[in-house]
Protein backbone atom coordinates (compact mmCIF):
# COMPACT_ATOMS: atom_id res chain seq x y z
CA UNK A 1 0.00 0.00 0.00
CA UNK A 2 1.33 3.42 -0.94
CA UNK A 3 0.96 5.57 2.17
CA UNK A 4 -0.91 8.83 2.04
CA UNK A 5 1.28 11.74 3.13
CA UNK A 6 2.18 15.32 2.33
CA UNK A 7 4.80 13.92 -0.07
CA UNK A 8 2.38 11.67 -1.95
CA UNK A 9 -0.01 14.63 -2.16
CA UNK A 10 2.72 16.84 -3.62
CA UNK A 11 3.88 14.10 -6.03
CA UNK A 12 0.34 13.53 -7.31
CA UNK A 13 -0.33 17.24 -7.54
CA UNK A 14 2.48 17.43 -10.10
CA UNK A 15 0.59 15.03 -12.37
CA UNK A 16 -2.74 16.75 -11.82
CA UNK A 17 -4.03 14.04 -9.42
CA UNK A 18 -4.62 11.71 -12.38
CA UNK A 19 -2.36 8.88 -11.15
CA UNK A 20 -3.60 8.01 -7.66
CA UNK A 21 -3.74 4.21 -7.33
CA UNK A 22 -7.08 2.56 -6.45
CA UNK A 23 -7.52 2.40 -2.67
CA UNK A 24 -8.26 -1.34 -2.84
CA UNK A 25 -8.31 -4.14 -5.40
CA UNK A 26 -11.56 -5.65 -6.72
CA UNK A 27 -10.58 -9.31 -7.09
CA UNK A 28 -12.73 -12.13 -8.40
CA UNK A 29 -13.86 -14.39 -5.52
CA UNK A 30 -11.60 -17.40 -4.86
CA UNK A 31 -13.28 -20.82 -4.50
CA UNK A 32 -12.39 -21.05 -0.80
CA UNK A 33 -11.26 -18.91 2.15
CA UNK A 34 -10.27 -19.52 5.76
CA UNK A 35 -12.76 -16.87 6.87
CA UNK A 36 -15.65 -15.26 5.00
CA UNK A 37 -17.08 -12.07 6.51
CA UNK A 38 -20.63 -11.33 5.34
CA UNK A 39 -21.21 -7.59 5.14
CA UNK A 40 -18.85 -4.87 3.89
CA UNK A 41 -19.76 -2.12 6.31
CA UNK A 42 -17.48 -0.71 8.96
CA UNK A 43 -17.85 -3.70 11.28
CA UNK A 44 -17.11 -6.33 8.63
CA UNK A 45 -14.14 -4.42 7.22
CA UNK A 46 -12.74 -3.71 10.70
CA UNK A 47 -13.07 -7.40 11.56
CA UNK A 48 -11.17 -8.38 8.41
CA UNK A 49 -8.47 -5.79 9.14
CA UNK A 50 -7.87 -6.99 12.70
CA UNK A 51 -8.01 -10.67 11.61
CA UNK A 52 -5.11 -9.90 9.27
CA UNK A 53 -3.20 -7.51 11.51
CA UNK A 54 -3.64 -8.96 15.00
CA UNK A 55 -4.06 -12.64 14.20
CA UNK A 56 -2.18 -13.15 10.93
CA UNK A 57 -5.24 -14.58 9.17
CA UNK A 58 -5.12 -13.10 5.67
CA UNK A 59 -6.98 -15.68 3.57
CA UNK A 60 -10.15 -13.71 4.20
CA UNK A 61 -12.97 -12.41 1.99
CA UNK A 62 -15.43 -9.66 2.83
CA UNK A 63 -18.64 -10.14 0.81
CA UNK A 64 -20.84 -7.07 0.31
CA UNK A 65 -24.20 -7.24 -1.47
CA UNK A 66 -24.04 -3.60 -2.59
CA UNK A 67 -21.16 -1.15 -2.24
CA UNK A 68 -18.85 -0.63 0.72
CA UNK A 69 -20.47 1.34 3.50
CA UNK A 70 -23.77 1.61 1.60
CA UNK A 71 -25.86 0.21 4.46
CA UNK A 72 -25.93 1.50 8.01
CA UNK A 73 -22.31 2.70 7.82
CA UNK A 74 -23.50 5.44 5.47
CA UNK A 75 -26.84 5.99 7.22
CA UNK A 76 -25.89 6.68 10.83
CA UNK A 77 -25.46 10.08 12.45
CA UNK A 78 -21.71 9.54 13.11
CA UNK A 79 -21.74 9.99 16.89
CA UNK A 80 -18.97 8.38 18.95
CA UNK A 81 -19.29 8.09 22.76
CA UNK A 82 -18.84 5.68 25.66
CA UNK A 83 -21.24 7.15 28.24
CA UNK A 84 -22.70 3.88 29.49
CA UNK A 85 -23.73 2.91 33.01
CA UNK A 86 -23.37 -0.88 33.06
CA UNK A 87 -19.85 -2.30 33.13
CA UNK A 88 -19.83 -4.57 30.06
CA UNK A 89 -21.05 -1.72 27.83
CA UNK A 90 -18.85 0.89 29.54
CA UNK A 91 -15.62 -1.10 29.15
CA UNK A 92 -16.37 -2.19 25.59
CA UNK A 93 -17.35 1.24 24.25
CA UNK A 94 -14.48 2.94 26.10
CA UNK A 95 -12.03 0.50 24.47
CA UNK A 96 -13.63 1.37 21.13
CA UNK A 97 -13.34 5.11 21.86
CA UNK A 98 -9.62 4.66 22.59
CA UNK A 99 -9.20 2.93 19.22
CA UNK A 100 -11.02 5.88 17.60
CA UNK A 101 -8.49 8.25 19.14
CA UNK A 102 -5.67 6.61 17.18
CA UNK A 103 -7.62 5.43 14.15
CA UNK A 104 -6.57 7.96 11.51
CA UNK A 105 -2.88 7.22 12.22
CA UNK A 106 -3.51 3.47 12.48
CA UNK A 107 -5.20 3.31 9.07
CA UNK A 108 -3.17 6.10 7.37
CA UNK A 109 -6.58 7.48 6.46
CA UNK A 110 -8.25 10.59 7.87
CA UNK A 111 -11.49 9.45 9.51
CA UNK A 112 -12.04 13.06 10.67
CA UNK A 113 -12.63 12.02 14.28
CA UNK A 114 -13.60 15.21 16.09
CA UNK A 115 -13.82 15.04 19.91
CA UNK A 116 -16.28 17.87 20.21
CA UNK A 117 -18.10 16.40 23.22
CA UNK A 118 -21.47 14.72 23.65
CA UNK A 119 -23.94 16.54 25.93
CA UNK A 120 -27.02 14.84 27.41
CA UNK A 121 -29.62 17.38 28.55
CA UNK A 122 -31.64 16.90 31.75
CA UNK A 123 -35.08 18.52 31.88
CA UNK A 124 -36.07 17.58 35.45
CA UNK A 125 -34.15 17.31 38.75
CA UNK A 126 -34.85 13.57 38.75
CA UNK A 127 -33.33 13.19 35.30
CA UNK A 128 -30.29 15.20 36.38
CA UNK A 129 -29.81 12.89 39.37
CA UNK A 130 -29.94 9.88 37.05
CA UNK A 131 -27.26 11.50 34.88
CA UNK A 132 -25.20 12.21 38.00
CA UNK A 133 -25.39 8.53 38.89
CA UNK A 134 -24.38 7.55 35.37
CA UNK A 135 -21.55 10.07 35.35
CA UNK A 136 -20.23 8.72 38.64
CA UNK A 137 -20.35 5.17 37.28
CA UNK A 138 -18.47 6.32 34.17
CA UNK A 139 -15.75 8.01 36.22
CA UNK A 140 -15.35 4.91 38.40
CA UNK A 141 -14.78 3.01 35.14
CA UNK A 142 -12.12 5.51 34.03
CA UNK A 143 -14.36 7.30 31.50
CA UNK A 144 -14.54 11.08 31.35
CA UNK A 145 -17.81 12.66 32.48
CA UNK A 146 -18.65 16.20 33.63
CA UNK A 147 -21.92 17.29 35.20
CA UNK A 148 -22.90 20.73 33.91
CA UNK A 149 -25.21 23.32 35.45
CA UNK A 150 -27.79 25.14 33.36
CA UNK A 151 -25.57 28.23 33.35
CA UNK A 152 -22.57 26.26 32.10
CA UNK A 153 -24.69 24.74 29.31
CA UNK A 154 -26.00 28.17 28.31
CA UNK A 155 -22.39 29.39 27.98
CA UNK A 156 -21.23 26.32 26.07
CA UNK A 157 -24.20 26.12 23.66
CA UNK A 158 -25.45 29.70 23.28
CA UNK A 159 -28.20 28.91 20.76
CA UNK A 160 -29.89 26.45 23.13
CA UNK A 161 -33.04 27.81 24.79
CA UNK A 162 -32.06 27.64 28.48
CA UNK A 163 -34.73 30.11 29.59
CA UNK A 164 -37.47 29.41 32.12
CA UNK A 165 -40.00 29.79 29.30
CA UNK A 166 -38.69 26.74 27.42
CA UNK A 167 -41.27 24.01 26.84
CA UNK A 168 -38.80 21.51 28.31
CA UNK A 169 -36.67 23.59 30.68
CA UNK A 170 -33.02 22.60 30.90
CA UNK A 171 -31.87 22.04 34.48
CA UNK A 172 -28.40 20.64 33.72
CA UNK A 173 -26.67 17.95 31.77
CA UNK A 174 -23.95 15.35 31.50
CA UNK A 175 -21.04 15.97 29.13
CA UNK A 176 -18.57 13.43 27.83
CA UNK A 177 -15.82 15.71 26.49
CA UNK A 178 -13.99 12.91 24.64
CA UNK A 179 -17.10 11.95 22.67
CA UNK A 180 -17.72 13.43 19.26
CA UNK A 181 -18.26 12.60 15.61
CA UNK A 182 -16.34 11.03 12.72
CA UNK A 183 -16.75 10.82 8.97
CA UNK A 184 -18.63 7.55 8.49
CA UNK A 185 -17.69 6.83 4.84
CA UNK A 186 -14.01 7.34 5.64
CA UNK A 187 -14.18 4.66 8.34
CA UNK A 188 -15.35 2.06 5.80
CA UNK A 189 -12.88 3.22 3.14
CA UNK A 190 -9.96 3.42 5.58
CA UNK A 191 -10.52 -0.08 6.95
CA UNK A 192 -11.11 -1.42 3.41
CA UNK A 193 -7.85 0.04 2.13
CA UNK A 194 -5.86 -1.16 5.16
CA UNK A 195 -7.39 -4.66 5.08
CA UNK A 196 -6.84 -4.95 1.32
CA UNK A 197 -3.18 -4.00 1.81
CA UNK A 198 -2.83 -6.98 4.16
CA UNK A 199 -4.26 -9.39 1.58
CA UNK A 200 -7.98 -9.43 2.39
CA UNK A 201 -10.23 -9.84 -0.70
CA UNK A 202 -13.03 -7.26 -0.71
CA UNK A 203 -15.80 -8.38 -3.05
CA UNK A 204 -18.66 -5.98 -3.74
CA UNK A 205 -21.96 -6.72 -5.53
CA UNK A 206 -21.87 -10.22 -4.05
CA UNK A 207 -24.96 -11.05 -2.00
CA UNK A 208 -24.97 -14.09 0.27
CA UNK A 209 -28.11 -16.12 -0.45
CA UNK A 210 -27.47 -19.24 1.62
CA UNK A 211 -25.23 -20.79 4.25
CA UNK A 212 -23.94 -24.29 3.48
CA UNK A 213 -23.89 -26.75 6.35
CA UNK A 214 -22.65 -30.29 6.86
CA UNK A 215 -23.52 -31.95 10.13
CA UNK A 216 -23.07 -29.32 12.81
CA UNK A 217 -20.52 -27.35 10.76
CA UNK A 218 -20.72 -24.53 8.26
CA UNK A 219 -18.83 -25.23 5.04
CA UNK A 220 -19.40 -22.10 2.97
CA UNK A 221 -21.86 -19.65 1.50
CA UNK A 222 -24.03 -19.48 -1.62
CA UNK A 223 -23.74 -16.10 -3.29
CA UNK A 224 -25.01 -14.30 -6.37
CA UNK A 225 -21.49 -14.85 -7.75
CA UNK A 226 -21.42 -18.58 -7.03
CA UNK A 227 -20.61 -20.77 -4.03
CA UNK A 228 -17.62 -19.90 -1.84
CA UNK A 229 -16.25 -22.42 0.65
CA UNK A 230 -15.24 -21.18 4.10
CA UNK A 231 -13.96 -22.76 7.29
CA UNK A 232 -15.44 -19.93 9.34
CA UNK A 233 -18.18 -17.40 8.60
CA UNK A 234 -18.65 -14.08 10.42
CA UNK A 235 -21.99 -12.29 10.06
CA UNK A 236 -21.76 -8.45 10.20
CA UNK A 237 -24.99 -7.44 8.48
CA UNK A 238 -26.70 -5.18 11.05
CA UNK A 239 -30.44 -5.05 10.28
CA UNK A 240 -30.33 -8.26 8.28
CA UNK A 241 -28.86 -10.39 11.13
CA UNK A 242 -32.12 -12.30 11.42
CA UNK A 243 -32.21 -13.01 7.67
CA UNK A 244 -28.67 -14.46 7.72
CA UNK A 245 -29.37 -16.45 10.90
CA UNK A 246 -32.48 -17.91 9.23
CA UNK A 247 -30.25 -19.16 6.38
CA UNK A 248 -28.49 -21.25 9.03
CA UNK A 249 -31.79 -22.40 10.55
CA UNK A 250 -31.44 -20.17 13.64
CA UNK A 251 -33.73 -17.64 15.31
CA UNK A 252 -32.38 -14.72 17.30
CA UNK A 253 -33.63 -12.50 20.15
CA UNK A 254 -33.70 -9.65 17.63
CA UNK A 255 -36.29 -7.58 15.76
CA UNK A 256 -35.45 -5.28 12.83
CA UNK A 257 -36.79 -1.73 13.08
CA UNK A 258 -36.44 1.42 11.02
CA UNK A 259 -34.66 4.45 12.50
CA UNK A 260 -34.79 7.74 10.63
CA UNK A 261 -32.30 10.58 10.44
CA UNK A 262 -32.21 13.85 8.57
CA UNK A 263 -30.07 16.86 7.73
CA UNK A 264 -30.83 20.54 7.27
CA UNK A 265 -29.37 22.66 4.52
CA UNK A 266 -25.72 23.53 5.27
CA UNK A 267 -24.97 26.70 7.23
CA UNK A 268 -21.88 28.28 8.75
CA UNK A 269 -20.66 26.78 12.08
CA UNK A 270 -23.29 27.29 14.78
CA UNK A 271 -23.01 24.20 16.97
CA UNK A 272 -19.67 22.77 18.09
CA UNK A 273 -20.84 19.83 20.19
CA UNK A 274 -23.34 16.97 20.02
CA UNK A 275 -26.54 17.78 21.93
CA UNK A 276 -28.97 15.03 22.92
CA UNK A 277 -32.18 14.86 24.92
CA UNK A 278 -33.34 11.42 26.00
CA UNK A 279 -36.58 12.80 27.42
CA UNK A 280 -37.78 14.26 24.14
CA UNK A 281 -36.06 11.72 21.88
CA UNK A 282 -33.79 14.06 19.94
CA UNK A 283 -30.15 14.61 19.12
CA UNK A 284 -28.30 17.00 16.85
CA UNK A 285 -24.78 17.84 15.72
CA UNK A 286 -23.34 19.91 12.89
CA UNK A 287 -21.39 18.16 10.17
CA UNK A 288 -18.17 19.53 8.69
CA UNK A 289 -20.20 20.40 5.59
CA UNK A 290 -22.41 22.59 7.81
CA UNK A 291 -25.59 20.51 7.79
CA UNK A 292 -27.38 19.98 11.08
CA UNK A 293 -27.59 16.20 11.47
CA UNK A 294 -30.65 15.18 13.49
CA UNK A 295 -32.35 12.04 14.65
CA UNK A 296 -34.93 10.74 17.05
CA UNK A 297 -36.65 7.51 17.88
CA UNK A 298 -37.60 4.34 16.03
CA UNK A 299 -40.79 4.37 13.99
CA UNK A 300 -41.71 1.50 16.30
CA UNK A 301 -42.76 -1.41 14.09
CA UNK A 302 -40.81 -4.21 12.40
CA UNK A 303 -39.33 -3.01 9.12
CA UNK A 304 -36.70 -3.78 6.52
CA UNK A 305 -37.83 -0.93 4.26
CA UNK A 306 -35.15 1.73 5.01
CA UNK A 307 -37.83 4.42 5.15
CA UNK A 308 -40.24 5.62 7.79
CA UNK A 309 -43.22 7.85 8.42
CA UNK A 310 -43.60 11.62 8.47
CA UNK A 311 -44.71 11.65 12.13
CA UNK A 312 -41.17 10.84 13.31
CA UNK A 313 -39.70 13.55 11.09
CA UNK A 314 -42.25 16.01 12.51
CA UNK A 315 -41.39 14.93 16.04
CA UNK A 316 -37.66 15.39 15.48
CA UNK A 317 -38.14 18.83 13.93
CA UNK A 318 -40.51 19.90 16.73
CA UNK A 319 -38.03 18.75 19.36
CA UNK A 320 -35.24 20.58 17.55
CA UNK A 321 -37.18 23.84 17.52
CA UNK A 322 -38.14 23.52 21.20
CA UNK A 323 -34.43 23.36 22.06
CA UNK A 324 -33.06 25.63 19.30
CA UNK A 325 -35.77 28.15 18.30
CA UNK A 326 -33.33 29.94 15.97
CA UNK A 327 -33.13 26.91 13.68
CA UNK A 328 -36.73 27.49 12.58
CA UNK A 329 -35.70 29.18 9.32
CA UNK A 330 -33.59 26.26 8.13
CA UNK A 331 -34.95 23.96 5.47
CA UNK A 332 -34.76 20.20 5.77
CA UNK A 333 -32.50 18.97 3.02
CA UNK A 334 -32.77 15.20 3.18
CA UNK A 335 -34.24 12.39 5.30
CA UNK A 336 -33.54 8.67 5.25
CA UNK A 337 -33.97 5.48 7.26
CA UNK A 338 -31.72 2.62 8.29
CA UNK A 339 -32.61 -0.79 9.70
CA UNK A 340 -31.60 -1.42 13.32
CA UNK A 341 -31.19 -4.95 14.64
CA UNK A 342 -32.82 -4.35 18.01
CA UNK A 343 -32.03 -6.91 20.70
CA UNK A 344 -34.29 -7.63 23.63
CA UNK A 345 -32.01 -5.86 26.14
CA UNK A 346 -30.53 -3.09 24.01
CA UNK A 347 -26.98 -4.52 23.97
CA UNK A 348 -25.18 -6.26 21.10
CA UNK A 349 -24.44 -9.93 20.49
CA UNK A 350 -20.80 -10.66 19.54
CA UNK A 351 -20.48 -14.40 19.86
CA UNK A 352 -20.18 -17.84 18.39
CA UNK A 353 -23.56 -19.17 17.22
CA UNK A 354 -24.71 -22.73 17.99
CA UNK A 355 -23.27 -24.04 14.70
CA UNK A 356 -19.53 -24.78 14.41
CA UNK A 357 -17.71 -22.11 12.45
CA UNK A 358 -20.53 -19.55 12.50
CA UNK A 359 -20.14 -16.25 14.37
CA UNK A 360 -22.48 -13.28 14.83
CA UNK A 361 -21.64 -9.61 15.26
CA UNK A 362 -25.04 -7.95 15.51
CA UNK A 363 -27.85 -6.61 17.62
CA UNK A 364 -26.34 -3.12 17.54
CA UNK A 365 -29.58 -1.26 18.17
CA UNK A 366 -28.72 2.46 17.83
CA UNK A 367 -25.08 2.03 18.80
CA UNK A 368 -23.29 0.41 15.91
CA UNK A 369 -21.23 3.21 14.42
CA UNK A 370 -19.29 4.19 17.54
CA UNK A 371 -18.55 0.51 18.20
CA UNK A 372 -16.94 -0.07 14.79
CA UNK A 373 -13.24 -0.32 15.82
CA UNK A 374 -13.89 -2.14 19.11
CA UNK A 375 -16.39 -4.47 17.49
CA UNK A 376 -13.94 -5.43 14.74
CA UNK A 377 -11.20 -5.97 17.32
CA UNK A 378 -13.15 -8.33 19.60
CA UNK A 379 -14.98 -10.10 16.75
CA UNK A 380 -11.66 -10.87 15.03
CA UNK A 381 -10.38 -12.23 18.36
CA UNK A 382 -13.53 -14.35 18.80
CA UNK A 383 -13.21 -15.83 15.29
CA UNK A 384 -9.43 -16.36 15.38
CA UNK A 385 -9.17 -17.80 18.91
CA UNK A 386 -12.60 -19.48 18.89
CA UNK A 387 -13.32 -17.85 22.23
CA UNK A 388 -14.48 -14.37 23.16
CA UNK A 389 -12.19 -11.49 24.06
CA UNK A 390 -12.74 -10.42 27.72
CA UNK A 391 -14.51 -7.30 26.41
CA UNK A 392 -17.23 -9.25 24.59
CA UNK A 393 -17.44 -12.22 26.95
CA UNK A 394 -20.78 -10.92 28.28
CA UNK A 395 -22.31 -10.18 24.84
CA UNK A 396 -23.47 -13.77 24.36
CA UNK A 397 -26.55 -15.19 22.69
CA UNK A 398 -27.24 -17.27 25.80
CA UNK A 399 -27.50 -14.35 28.23
CA UNK A 400 -31.26 -14.13 27.68
CA UNK A 401 -31.80 -17.74 28.75
CA UNK A 402 -29.42 -17.27 31.68
CA UNK A 403 -31.10 -14.11 32.95
CA UNK A 404 -27.86 -12.11 32.64
CA UNK A 405 -29.14 -9.36 30.36
CA UNK A 406 -27.15 -6.15 29.85
CA UNK A 407 -30.10 -3.80 30.00
CA UNK A 408 -28.66 -0.31 30.29
CA UNK A 409 -32.11 1.17 29.81
CA UNK A 410 -33.99 -1.36 31.95
CA UNK A 411 -36.90 -1.42 29.51
CA UNK A 412 -37.59 -5.16 29.46
CA UNK A 413 -37.95 -7.44 26.48
CA UNK A 414 -39.51 -4.87 24.13
CA UNK A 415 -37.20 -4.14 21.19
CA UNK A 416 -38.92 -0.91 20.19
CA UNK A 417 -38.57 0.43 23.77
CA UNK A 418 -34.79 -0.05 23.96
CA UNK B 1 -64.08 1.18 0.26
CA UNK B 2 -63.14 4.62 -1.02
CA UNK B 3 -59.51 5.42 -1.50
CA UNK B 4 -57.96 7.58 1.19
CA UNK B 5 -57.18 11.18 0.26
CA UNK B 6 -53.67 11.64 -1.05
CA UNK B 7 -52.34 13.13 2.18
CA UNK B 8 -53.40 10.04 4.14
CA UNK B 9 -51.87 7.59 1.72
CA UNK B 10 -48.91 5.94 3.30
CA UNK B 11 -46.05 3.73 2.23
CA UNK B 12 -48.61 0.91 2.25
CA UNK B 13 -50.83 2.65 -0.24
CA UNK B 14 -48.61 3.58 -3.13
CA UNK B 15 -48.31 7.09 -1.78
CA UNK B 16 -45.34 9.08 -0.62
CA UNK B 17 -43.61 9.08 2.74
CA UNK B 18 -46.48 9.87 5.08
CA UNK B 19 -48.06 7.32 7.41
CA UNK B 20 -49.24 3.72 7.52
CA UNK B 21 -52.96 3.51 6.86
CA UNK B 22 -54.50 0.68 8.88
CA UNK B 23 -57.99 -0.44 7.83
CA UNK B 24 -59.57 -1.13 11.22
CA UNK B 25 -62.52 -3.53 10.77
CA UNK B 26 -64.61 -1.40 13.16
CA UNK B 27 -63.51 2.16 12.34
CA UNK B 28 -62.31 2.09 8.72
CA UNK B 29 -59.00 3.36 7.40
CA UNK B 30 -57.11 5.27 10.09
CA UNK B 31 -53.59 6.63 10.37
CA UNK B 32 -50.99 4.73 12.38
CA UNK B 33 -50.77 7.57 14.91
CA UNK B 34 -54.09 6.32 16.35
CA UNK B 35 -52.58 2.90 17.06
CA UNK B 36 -50.04 1.37 19.42
CA UNK B 37 -47.81 -1.42 18.15
CA UNK B 38 -48.07 -4.77 19.97
CA UNK B 39 -45.39 -6.78 18.20
CA UNK B 40 -45.26 -10.26 16.70
CA UNK B 41 -48.71 -11.92 16.82
CA UNK B 42 -47.42 -15.44 16.23
CA UNK B 43 -45.80 -15.96 19.64
CA UNK B 44 -48.13 -17.71 22.01
CA UNK B 45 -47.90 -17.77 25.78
CA UNK B 46 -46.88 -21.21 27.02
CA UNK B 47 -49.00 -23.15 29.49
CA UNK B 48 -47.53 -22.14 32.90
CA UNK B 49 -48.33 -25.56 34.33
CA UNK B 50 -46.24 -27.40 31.76
CA UNK B 51 -43.78 -24.98 30.15
CA UNK B 52 -40.05 -25.38 30.75
CA UNK B 53 -37.50 -22.57 30.83
CA UNK B 54 -36.74 -22.92 27.11
CA UNK B 55 -40.40 -22.46 26.17
CA UNK B 56 -40.54 -19.26 28.25
CA UNK B 57 -37.24 -18.04 26.78
CA UNK B 58 -38.49 -18.56 23.24
CA UNK B 59 -41.81 -16.85 24.04
CA UNK B 60 -40.28 -13.81 25.71
CA UNK B 61 -37.14 -13.24 23.62
CA UNK B 62 -36.94 -15.14 20.32
CA UNK B 63 -38.60 -13.84 17.13
CA UNK B 64 -38.76 -15.02 13.52
CA UNK B 65 -38.24 -11.36 12.45
CA UNK B 66 -39.15 -12.08 8.80
CA UNK B 67 -38.33 -9.88 5.82
CA UNK B 68 -41.71 -10.09 4.14
CA UNK B 69 -45.24 -10.76 5.47
CA UNK B 70 -45.36 -10.37 9.26
CA UNK B 71 -48.33 -11.10 11.50
CA UNK B 72 -48.45 -8.44 14.19
CA UNK B 73 -50.69 -6.90 16.83
CA UNK B 74 -51.87 -3.29 16.78
CA UNK B 75 -54.06 -1.67 19.45
CA UNK B 76 -56.47 1.01 18.22
CA UNK B 77 -55.81 3.23 21.24
CA UNK B 78 -57.40 6.41 19.87
CA UNK B 79 -60.29 4.60 18.20
CA UNK B 80 -62.32 1.55 19.15
CA UNK B 81 -59.69 0.38 21.68
CA UNK B 82 -59.62 -3.10 20.22
CA UNK B 83 -56.62 -5.27 19.43
CA UNK B 84 -56.15 -6.08 15.76
CA UNK B 85 -54.14 -8.72 13.97
CA UNK B 86 -52.46 -7.04 10.99
CA UNK B 87 -50.49 -8.80 8.27
CA UNK B 88 -47.92 -6.34 6.91
CA UNK B 89 -44.98 -6.79 4.56
CA UNK B 90 -41.91 -5.61 6.47
CA UNK B 91 -39.96 -5.08 3.23
CA UNK B 92 -42.54 -2.75 1.63
CA UNK B 93 -44.85 -1.74 4.55
CA UNK B 94 -47.85 -2.90 2.44
CA UNK B 95 -50.70 -3.97 4.71
CA UNK B 96 -52.07 -7.25 3.41
CA UNK B 97 -54.79 -7.98 5.96
CA UNK B 98 -56.35 -6.60 9.14
CA UNK B 99 -58.66 -8.64 11.35
CA UNK B 100 -60.01 -8.47 14.89
CA UNK B 101 -58.30 -10.43 17.65
CA UNK B 102 -60.47 -12.53 19.92
CA UNK B 103 -64.22 -13.19 19.81
CA UNK B 104 -66.53 -11.06 17.71
CA UNK B 105 -68.48 -8.42 19.68
CA UNK B 106 -72.28 -8.84 19.86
Amino acid sequence: MRGYSIFSLARNALSGHRNWPAAWRSPEPQPAYDVVIVGGGGHGLATAYYLAKEHGITNVAVLEKGWLGGGNTGRNTTIVRSNYYLEPNAHFYEFSLKLWEGLSAELNYNVMFSQRGVLNLAHTPGELEAYQRRGNAMRLNGIDAVLLSREAIARAVPLLDCSDAARYPIVGGLLQPRGGTARHDAVAWGYARAADARGVDIIQNCEVTGIQREGGYVTGVETTRGPIAAKKIGICVAGHSGVLAAMAGLRLPIESHVLQAMVSEPVKPVLDTVVTSGAIHFYVSQSDKGELVMGGDLDGFNSYAQRGGLRIIEHVVEACLMLFPSFSRLRLLRTWGGIMDMTMDGSPIIAKLPLEGLYLNGGWCYGGFKATPGSGWVFAHTIAREQPHPLNADFTLERFAEGSMIDDKGAGAVPWAQ
Amino acid sequence: MTRAPALCRGPNDGGGRTVLLIRCPWCGAREETEFAYGGDATVTRPDPARADAKAWHDYVYVRANPKGPHHELWYHAAGCRRWLRVTRDTASHAILACAPVGPEPR
